[in-house]
């Protein structure tokens, strides 16, 4: 393995980490998040709603699988950085075909490695999530300080349009289409039409709407509510994306235009921009949820999900309007996990139910907007 | 939903005794029941024949049965105490079983007795092999194809539509006998046949042999709204093939993508919800196919198991404790997390360390036992540790496993015989051996190719070598390599694990000096916190493990305080009994107000639960490990003599860094362990003892011989559980012995004792404040001295020792307590014979004794022990003379020999039992019949004895012949025996020895035709041809006795049972009379 040069964390609060680096050698700066995901780092780095940030895992050994290109959850790798505690030296997996630090390093991504990762967690979880810079060529502390410090601030950004596609494409390719089943190899029969938003999309979004017989339109950020309606879908997807919700106001309009029209089924981003077009008001949490193994109650009936988080913001329940009901919320911290808005047809949730990476508990939510679809065509 | 207010009263069923695959993990996870059920205010009944439990202390329940686990006697329970349903899933497979057998034979109903936590159709599916594999194949989840077959013939058809290469499993052998793996159609026929003949019924398992496959352990749970979490995620470091349970294991799963790991999630929750477990823990183990991925399921397992024990310790995730909240009607999240406390229990733990788990072995004490391990489990413990990372984890546990191993380094290519050990077989030695190769020139790719260990483990194993060599290049670059050793590069040693005594050996230095110039560089371990959630959550519980990193989170108090150090990994002769009293002397110092800081390395003990001591290190047991967390908690004492040999040999170190041992000193302890001081002793304050004396060279022991004459015995000096001891009746053996004992134990010499023959033997256990020694208990043992104490029946109080021999033992005791300044716990064991009462050693500690001890009499003697080491008088805590005991409490010994296919099933003076069981009535005879009872091998009533016995017995086999006959028992016996029972008439068949003409004794047992036997061989000669038949009683589970007086024993109580039933009564109602 190479021989991996010395490199240097530094937080906007002066804090130092020690560590080397790895992938791409340079500087890089964002906000420092972390993630207590076990396995997924792969489908972390790709999913574009960590845009920006600078991700601590906290499991210690990262890489011991490599990276397959089945596992991306978008075409590249959006985050800023990954901080980890013990770099895999080996690739052992056989659907690898590359490993962790030639795939960042393929990506121009910094990776720092041998850093105390739990220190750091517990100092993020103590201080909060903030700006942050690493160098793996020019590790002065001084000069990342100020690189930390002149870096941009979440609050108030929309990331949203930096991650959207840039023109409209069609998406088939159902689960597990690596396995060559007829279903996955998008032949079955797609009744319904999907415009899905992409504010930052995963892979897997796309592909368990497929595989239950969507056929999905993924569409800029910026697409009118008019356009939208001119692709006569069944139902409108608000995917999941980076940044500050409240600074996507294109975005709030075209939601609130569409309330009523059709059915709307958020996701993550998706979710706080449907609570905000609703009425509702977000704010900007200390370090967010970030990981697969956070409880999630359904509220009607009391069953508990373990879900995948990836969340920096989060919707204020208290500002919710009257006809919009929390309809999951998370045990650890009571935060609103999702609303439904029955008059509208339109419900949301805050965590990631196509996991991927995480567990498989919350499927239920795809089948909804399946019904809520049939519904509405029986009824048109 | 709430709990249940239906149910008011709980019988627990505990797991019985220790035995290889079962240990003290269930007393953890029964114990946990126990306390959470009665905090939820339920009534908790308690059955276990286990004494050397903490579930079994009469604080624990509110009705305690130290009885037999059969349906007979915990019916006689369940009649007294009336419960309203049975938690059966925390006892191990024995508590299920036991519930089946309740059900099935109508007691449940009978009483009305629902069963919580699994229904007996979900116990059924998971338990018989083939009905899950139907429930699997109907809910798609993938089995090995497998068939039941009974001639070749079949097999050859099975094998056809499974294909090679296949797994053979022979039906009811023990320990997996006559099983194998066939790779080829040649080897096939082999097998299967061998498998054939082996199995007593002519059946034998073909199955897709999955051997070389990654092995991976889920702990799931799942509450009666169907909310399923994984508690943790297990990957075994040997592949497929050798049982999870011989496996080293880590946590969490290293080499699965999310992709696969979520398929297994998925796949665990289908099968919860197949096999009918509505609340509480289950295990599932899969394998997986490292080339394809493909994945199989193994099998689940619906209760808490020696996995989930590990789970809970990995993860700080008390699974039995949740477990039994669930049964009783709470959902997930209503229950809190005790670490985060704000957080529910319905979440998955994620963790930021990583946790190792490397099995112990006893293979040395059991000559002829196949040491390859395969499908059936051989290790009597186990060891467990934390790190950052899987070197560090790994470096941790294998020094904690205490068998002179530093961590994983060159120096373990010096272990005896690692020569001859294969590569490419697992054995006990296999890690140790990858060890060798890599540093010996071998690749990676050569161990991975051997051992199909996932390539990800070998590369972190070549990382640790490569960094051993490295410095070891320093310390041969040069003059004063301890000089050149930076803060920065030392650290980056300790990160990985590494002990002070590598780096010493590495650097041609001691230990101690590496150890000082670590700390005046500033390179010393941080503590963090097992907290459940990756540090997501502040952690509010002090469960600590070490690391080399920064920012520690020990947080200690200045409270006035006390570190109590555990007994690491069972092992035979040093087990569960040593953890109860560690357990015991926690609560004991908290009452006195102290903070209690509890140091081990035992995954599956009470003492590691984090709340039984105030603080947990969970570190090997090791004087550089230990020293560490002195130097952070600074105790006001260190309390040693309660986890057994371990921590005593740790004692002298400890002292001489300055270190506050409470209790008896550093110095008495070595008095006592070293015979030449002790015997000087002996004679100044005219106590008998053998004859003896210390031989380092055959002359040596020829001269001692002259002077004390045979018989002797023979061992080497300073070791617990009698390892390698035995008795030399002539010249020859002992010269045979000598040879074998120069490789046992290089460098000490050999003790070599006048063998005190036909005495009675005696275990005392005694407290004393340093003036006043008290007897708790005075133990005659039922097998006559030449049975290892551990081994030995014994029965409390003494039925056959006189009032004359007692006193003189109490002054014995006395003279000793005093003379050794004894503070705290001691045990003596006598050799009475004839008229004179022989020492034969004394141990300043604990001992096995002392659970059975306090069971017995009701008085918690380690709790006195160790506030007596806190300074507290006898008289101050009340303790002033040997308390009364009504009635008569049997120990039984439990030994693993149908797990060992091929040891001899004959007692010596080398220990070799795993485990106990108690028994107790008011008349002797009914006591020793429920031991035996307990002890899996219960006593006829009718049928046939087959005595076969050494001429020195055959006077006392007469009048046990007669009693027998009396009784309307068949007689058999071979020659010798049988004209003695001819002369005085008794009627008798002659049966030969094992290969003598006509029908065999080995015949007889075969066809079923004897009920109990009794044989006492003498010499070798004799142990060696009447093997066969020993092993033949073991293999048909036929009771077997080996000693005159044991067999006295057995006869006073078959009688007794004739006479009168057997009847149960409670702890707490037995200390009321
Ligand atoms: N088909 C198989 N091929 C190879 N090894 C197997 C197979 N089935 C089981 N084993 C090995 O045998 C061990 C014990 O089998 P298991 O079914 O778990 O029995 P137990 O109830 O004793 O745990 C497993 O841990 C595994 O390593
Ligand atoms: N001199 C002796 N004469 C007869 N039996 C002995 C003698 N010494 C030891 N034994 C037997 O050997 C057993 C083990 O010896 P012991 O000294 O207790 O070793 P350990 O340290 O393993 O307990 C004893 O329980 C006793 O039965
Ligand atoms: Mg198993
Ligand atoms: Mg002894």
């Amino acid at each position: 393995m190479k021989n991996f040069p010395p490199a240097l964390l530094v937080l906007e609060d002066g804090t130092q980490w020690s560590g080397l680096g790895f992938g791409t050698f340079g500087d890089t700066t964002g906000e420092i998040v972390f993630n207590t995901s076990l396995t997924g780092y792969q489908e972390i780095l790709t999913d574009p709603s960590y845009h920006g940030q600078l991700i601590t895992m906290t499991m210690p050994h990262i890489g011991n699988y490599g990276v397959s290109s089945e596992d991306d959850e978008s075409d590249r790798v959006w985050a800023a950085a990954l901080i980890v505690r013990s770099l895999s030296p080996v690739v052992s997996n056989w659907r690898a075909n590359q490993s962790l630090p030639d795939y960042l390093e393929e990506r121009g991504v910094v990776g720092i490695t041998d850093v105390n990762t739990r220190a750091l967690v517990r100092h993020i979880r103590t201080h909060g999530a903030m700006r942050a810079a690493i160098s793996s060529t020019d590790p002065n502390p001084e000069r990342l300080l100020a690189l930390a410090r002149n870096s941009r601030d979440m609050n108030g950004l929309d990331l949203a349009i930096e991650v959207s596609c840039e023109t409209p494409y069609e998406w088939m390719e159902g689960q597990d289409w690596w396995q060559p089943k007829e279903q996955n190899l998008g032949m079955l029969e797609r009744p319904f039409h999907v415009v899905a938003y992409d504010f930052g999309i995963k892979r897997n979004i796309l592909r368990l709407l497929a595989s239950r017989g969507c056929r999905v339109t993924v569409v800029p950020a910026t697409t009118t509510s008019d356009e939208v309606m001119a692709m006569n879908p069944d139902g409108v997807f608000l995917s999941n994306g980076p940044g500050d919700p409240a600074a996507v106001t294109y975005a709030i309009e075209n939601i609130r235009d569409l309330l009523n029209k059709k059915p709307i089924f958020g996701i993550c981003l998706g979710h706080q921009l449907l609570a905000l077009a609703l009425g509702a008001d977000t704010y900007k949490m200390k370090f967010g949820h970030r990981g697969g193994n956070q409880p999630v109650q359904v509220v009607e009936s009391g069953r508990v999900q373990i879900s995948s988080h990836n969340h920096g913001f989060a919707v204020d329940t208290n500002s919710l309007p009257n006809d919009v009901v929390m309809s999951h919320i998370n045990l650890n911290d009571r935060v609103c996990e999702g609303i439904s808005a029955p008059n509208y047809k339109a419900y949301s949730v805050q965590y990631h139910p196509e996991s991927s990476p995480g567990p498989h508990d919350s499927d239920e939510l795809f089948d909804k907007f399946i019904t809520l679809m049939s519904e509405e065509k029986i009824t048109a | 939903m709430p709990k249940r207010t239906d149910i008011q009263k709980i019988l627990i069923i505990g797991s019985g005794p220790i035995v290889i695959g079962q240990a003290c993990e269930f007393d953890y996870s029964g114990a946990q029941a126990c306390k959470v059920l009665r905090r939820e205010g339920y009534q908790v009944v308690l059955v276990n024949s286990n004494p050397a439990t903490i579930m079994t202390d009469p604080d624990l329940a509110d009705a305690t049965y130290v009885e037999p686990l059969t349906v007979e006697l915990v019916e006689k329970v369940i009649q007294n105490e009336m419960p309203d349903a049975i938690l059966p899933t925390v006892g191990g497979q024995t508590a299920l079983n036991l519930a089946v057998a309740l059900q099935e034979s109508g007691v449940l109903e009978k009483y009305d007795v629902s069963l919580l936590g699994a229904d007996i159709q979900a116990i059924q599916l998971a338990e018989d092999r083939l009905k899950f594999k139907e429930a699997m194949i109907a809910s798609n989840v993938p089995v090995p194809v497998s068939r039941y077959v009974h001639s070749v013939e079949e097999a050859w058809e099975a094998v056809e539509e499974i294909g090679f290469p296949t797994l053979i499993r022979a039906s009811f052998t023990m320990g997996g006998a006559g099983g194998g793996v066939a790779n080829t159609r040649d080897e096939f026929e082999a097998v299967v046949s061998h498998g054939l003949r082996q199995s007593p019924v002519g059946e034998v398992l073909i199955e897709r042999s999955l051997v070389g496959w990654k092995e991976y352990e889920l702990e799931v749970m799942r509450d009666n709204a169907n909310n399923f979490v994984v508690v943790c995620s297990i990957e075994n470091v040997d592949p497929m093939g050798v049982h999870t349970g011989d496996s080293i294991t880590v946590a969490p799963a290293q080499t699965l993508t999310d992709r696969e790991y979520q398929h297994l999630r998925d796949l665990a929750r289908t099968i919860m919800e197949t096999v009918g477990v509505e609340t509480g823990g289950s295990n599932v183990q899969f394998a997986v196919d490292p080339a394809t991925g493909e994945v199989i399921v193994i099998e689940m397992n619906p209760r808490v198991s020696r996995s989930s024990a590990l789970a809970s310790k990995a993860t700080g995730f008390p699974i039995a404790k949740i477990a039994a909240l669930l049964a009783v009607g709470y959902t997930l999240d209503e229950i809190p997390n005790d670490i985060t406390r704000e957080t529910p229990a319905s979440f998955e733990p994620s963790i930021d360390y990583c946790v190792v788990k490397m099995p112990r072995w006893n293979f040395e004490k059991f000559p002829g036992v196949d040491p390859t391990l395969g499908p059936q489990m051989k290790s009597v413990g186990e060891v467990m540790a934390i790190g950052r990372t899987f070197p560090e984890a790994l470096n941790k546990a294998i020094r904690g496993l205490d068998i002179g191993a530093p961590g994983f380094s060159r120096l373990l290519s010096e272990r005896d015989g690692m020569a001859e050990v294969p590569l490419h077989l697992p054995t006990a030695q296999r890690l140790f051996k990858i060890a060798s190769v890599l540093n010996n020139g071998g690749t990676p790719e050569d161990v991975i190719e051997k051992t199909a260990f996932d390539p990800w483990f070998v590369s972190q194993l070549q990382e640790l070598v490569s960094c051993e060599q490295e410095l070891i290049a320093l310390g041969e670059g040069s003059e004063n390599p301890l000089e050149v050793l930076t803060a920065v590069y030392l650290q980056k040693v300790k990160r990985l694990g590494f002990s002070d005594a590598v780096i010493a050996n590495a650097l041609g230095a001691t230990e101690m000096e590496v150890r000082d110039k670590r700390k005046a560089l500033g390179v010393i371990p941080v503590y963090y916190r097992v907290d459940t959630c990756a540090a997501e959550f502040e952690a509010f519980t002090p469960y600590l493990y070490s690391t080399y990193e920064s920012h520690c989170e020990a947080e200690p108090t200045d409270k006035k305080k006390v570190m109590i150090l555990g007994g690491g990994p069972n092992r035979i002769g040093q087990g569960i009994e040593f953890d109860y009293c560690c357990v015991h002397s926690c609560w004991a110092l908290s009452e006195l107000g102290y903070e209690t800081i509890m140091v081990n390395c035992n995954p599956e003990t009470v003492s590691t639960d984090y709340d039984t001591a105030d603080r947990l290190y969970f570190e090997p047991l090791t004087l550089e490990d230990v020293l560490n967390i002195v130097d952070l908690e600074q105790p006001e004492g260190v309390i040693v003599q309660f986890g057994g040999q371990t921590p005593i040999n740790l004692t002298a170190g400890l002292a001489a860094a300055g270190v506050p041992i409470w209790g008896t000193s550093a110095a008495s302890i070595d008095l006592a362990e070293d015979r030449g001081q002790f015997g000087d002793l002996l004679k100044e304050l005219e106590i008998d003892h053998p004859q003896w004396g210390m031989a380092s060279s055959p002359e040596e022991a020829q001269a001692i011989v002259n002077r004390i004459g045979y018989p002797v015995l023979v061992r080497p000096s300073f070791v617990l559980g009698g390892r390698a001891m035995a008795i030399a009746y002539n010249d020859e053996s002992m010269l045979a012995y000598l040879h074998e004992a120069a490789l046992v134990s290089a460098g000490n010499p050999v003790l070599i004792d006048q063998f005190i023959e036909d005495a009675f033997e005696v275990d005392v256990d005694a407290v004393s404040d340093g003036n006043r020694v008290v007897i708790a208990g005075v133990m005659q043992h039922i097998e006559e001295a030449g049975i290892h104490s551990g081994d030995s029946a014994c029965v409390l109080p003494p039925y056959k020792i006189s009032l004359y021999h007692q006193n003189i033992m109490q002054d014995y005791c006395k003279k000793l307590g005093r003379a050794l300044n004894v503070k705290g716990l001691m045990n003596i064991q006598f050799a009475i014979k004839d008229d004179i009462v022989y020492v034969i050693e004394v141990n300043p500690r604990a001992s096995r004794t002392v659970p059975f001890v306090s069971k017995a009499t009701g008085v918690p003697v380690a709790k006195m022990a160790a506030q007596v080491q806190a300074g507290k008088t006898l008289d101050e805590l009340g303790f002033v003379e040997m308390p009364k005991i009504d009635g008569f409490f049997v120990k039984e010994a439990v030994l693993p020999f149908n797990k060992l296919p091929g040891a001899d099933a004959l007692l010596g003076p080398e220990m070799r039992s795993t485990g106990e069981v108690m028994g107790h009535a008011s008349r002797f005879g009914h006591a020793f019949i429920k031991s035996q009872i307990a002890a899996g091998v219960p006593l006829p009533t009718e049928g046939a004895v087959l005595l076969t016995v050494n001429q020195f017995d055959q006077g006392t086999v007469l009048r046990m012949a007669r009693d027998l006959h009396r009784m309307g028992f068949t007689l058999y016996a071979t020659p010798g025996t049988a004209t003695a029972l001819e002369q005085a008439s008794l009627p008798v068949a002659y049966v030969s020895k094992a290969n003598g003409p006509g029908i065999t004794a080995v015949d007889l047992i075969e066809d079923g035709k004897v009920n109990l036997i009794i044989n006492t061989p003498l010499g070798q000669q004799a142990h060696e041809d009447q093997k066969a038949m020993r092993q033949a009683a073991v293999r048909h589970n036929v009771p077997l006795i080996t000693t005159m007086s044991a067999a006295q024993a057995a006869v006073s109580g078959i009688q007794a049972l004739l006479k009168k039933d057997l009847d149960v009564r409670s702890l707490q109602h037995h200390y009321q009379i």
